[in-house]
């Protein structure tokens, strides 16, 4: 039998790998990689802000991710640097300027090491009912933004022309990453996220033929991904986050067995 | 404006419509219409404000002068120009088609099967040449039965004989379903026949006319030069000639620049 403990974490880890895969499919073909990233890196800065000012912690990583998107979305008016650029500069001093604020809160306030990396199998069932409800609520509005954000994704312009409000659905979209961010943050670390958006759609890629099929595979895939992790961290010692990420790893190796064969055809 | 009420068959217009973008006045007082069942061809150079027009007809952008007047109800099928595609989203032809609005599989097929292009519905967009790409593209603007088609350089990245192969489906698409079509290209010197009127563009209207005319016209000759009106050539309707999808439309490419500043 699985202690309670394990239960809960394989629960909490499969629940938010379902969430998360879907939503990771746009990144992939969004080009937006950095852009999970850098929303995944300034979390810290959210639990410090939420700490600080007494409000929930995911309404603080919320807000402060949306204020990060829209600092982004000024900064590219300008024309000499490219967003990649941006990025890289938004996510490292956003992460910066977290770990400065973890360290001015007061000690003990802030469990750093658990923020940075996870600690799946320290999740309560309070957790579990945020990442079920959460995840639910997310789930639900990903499929009725679907088929307008594939059509934005595909060709703005197009989509604009045919009636689509193109920037209220990027927003959506923006605003559905923070909250999953949000919740995925003490599973997997907020320096492991972006794995866990990105890997499974890779993984499915090969394997899907409609957009539809991706996002299913990348869910299933993320699911697998989170019960080897957890069970080989169980098995040798491992931390959890991490093992989560290599068993990933394993699986996008092996589709890229399936991505060269259709490549050689 | 007073145009209004003559111009009740019109499906889209442009009322003296500028637009400038960093000083540079890209439309000058342009006007322009489009009427139901007619072919309307808009050439010129590079940077003649061809696209830009376009865009602001469709209304993504507003113009700074001048007003977009379009008939009530009014369904654009729109074929953008550089339809990128991108292998990183899984697509089959099928699904492609149904990418903005859900359809029954009776449309699927009716449409490729007006542009010739039914055994590619299960074919992974990414794995299209350039004609067939096109086609298929020319097949999602039909989705939705629109009274308009707005074509923007429809003919890209398509050799010679699937260019022609093109423009005839272009014309049997206004014959059989008696929609306008705005048909953007920058090649001066073939044009589509079939055109009712042909509109030669660069930042204001230089001239238009019947599709033999525009060439003969001072205009284009003083913007163009001579050896482009001597090039110049009409596509005629040649039904005995008929390029199917395996046969003509190979993926060589063409040498002509079709980058256009926008």
């Amino acid at each position: 039998m699985f202690e309670g403990f394990v239960l809960k974490a394989l629960l909490a880890g499969v629940g938010i790998a379902v969430v998360a895969a879907p939503l990771g499919c746009f990144i992939v073909w969004r080009r937006m990689a950095y852009f999970g990233a850098t929303i995944a890196h300034s979390g810290l800065l959210g639990v410090a802000v939420g700490l600080a000012l007494s409000i929930d912690l995911t309404i603080g990583v919320i807000a402060v991710a949306l204020a990060l998107s829209a600092l982004l979305l000024g900064l590219q008016r300008q024309r000499l640097l490219p967003t990649d650029t941006l990025l890289g500069i938004l996510a490292h001093v956003a992460l910066a300027a977290g770990l400065i604020a973890a360290s001015l809160l007061s000690e003990g306030r802030l469990d750093l090491m658990g923020y940075l990396f996870g600690d799946i199998l320290a999740v309560t069932d309070q957790d579990l009912y945020w990442i079920f409800g959460g995840g639910a609520v997310i789930l639900a509005l990903t499929i009725w933004i679907w088929r307008p954000l594939l059509a934005v994704s595909m060709h703005e312009e197009l989509a604009v022309a045919e009636g689509i409000p193109a920037g209220w659905i990027s927003a959506a979209f923006m605003l559905l990453l923070a909250l999953t961010v949000a919740l995925a943050m003490k599973l997997v670390g907020i320096l492991l996220i972006a794995s866990l958006l990105i890997i499974p759609a890779a993984t499915a890629r090969p394997f899907a033929r409609t957009p539809e099929q991706m996002a299913v595979i990348a869910a299933v895939v993320a699911a697998l991904g989170v019960v080897l992790g957890l069970g080989a961290s169980l098995t040798a010692d491992t931390p959890a986050g991490p093992s989560i990420v290599m068993a990933l790893a394993v699986l996008f190796t092996l589709s890229l067995f399936q991505s060269f064969r259709l490549a050689s055809n | 404006m007073a145009a209004e009420a003559s111009k009740a068959e019109s499906l889209i217009g442009a009322r003296g419509v500028s637009l400038s973008r960093n000083g540079r006045r890209l439309l000058d007082h342009v006007d322009l219409d489009v009427n139901a069942g007619e072919i309307v061809t808009l050439i010129g150079p590079n940077g003649a404000g061809k696209t830009t027009l376009v865009r602001v007809l469709l209304g993504l952008i507003p113009p700074d002068e001048g007003e977009i007047i379009t008939a009530k109800g009014l369904k654009i099928g729109y074929l953008p120009q550089r339809f990128e595609r991108d292998a990183t989203i899984p697509l089959t032809v099928s699904r492609f088609l149904t990418l903005s609005s859900s359809a029954s599989n009776g449309e699927i097929s009716q449409v490729l099967n007006e542009v010739g292009a039914s055994s590619l519905a299960d074919a992974q967009v990414a794995n299209l040449s350039g004609g067939e790409f096109q086609r298929v593209a020319l097949a999602k603007t039909l989705m939705g039965a629109p009274s308009l088609l707005v074509l923007d350089e429809p003919v890209q990245n398509v050799d010679y004989a699937g260019e022609a192969e093109l423009y005839r489906l272009i014309g049997e698409i206004r014959a059989r379903r008696g929609c306008g079509i705005l048909l953007v290209s920058h090649d001066l010197h073939i044009v589509l026949g079939e055109s009712d009127r042909v509109i030669c563009l660069n930042g204001h209207i230089c001239c238009s006319g019947v599709p033999e005319s525009v060439a003969q016209h001072p205009e284009y000759m003083r913007l163009f030069g001579p050896s482009a009106a001597e090039a110049y050539a009409v596509y005629a309707h040649d039904h005995d000639h008929v390029h199917g999808l395996s046969g003509a439309v190979s993926e060589r490419e063409h040498n002509k620049a079709r980058a256009e500043g926008s």
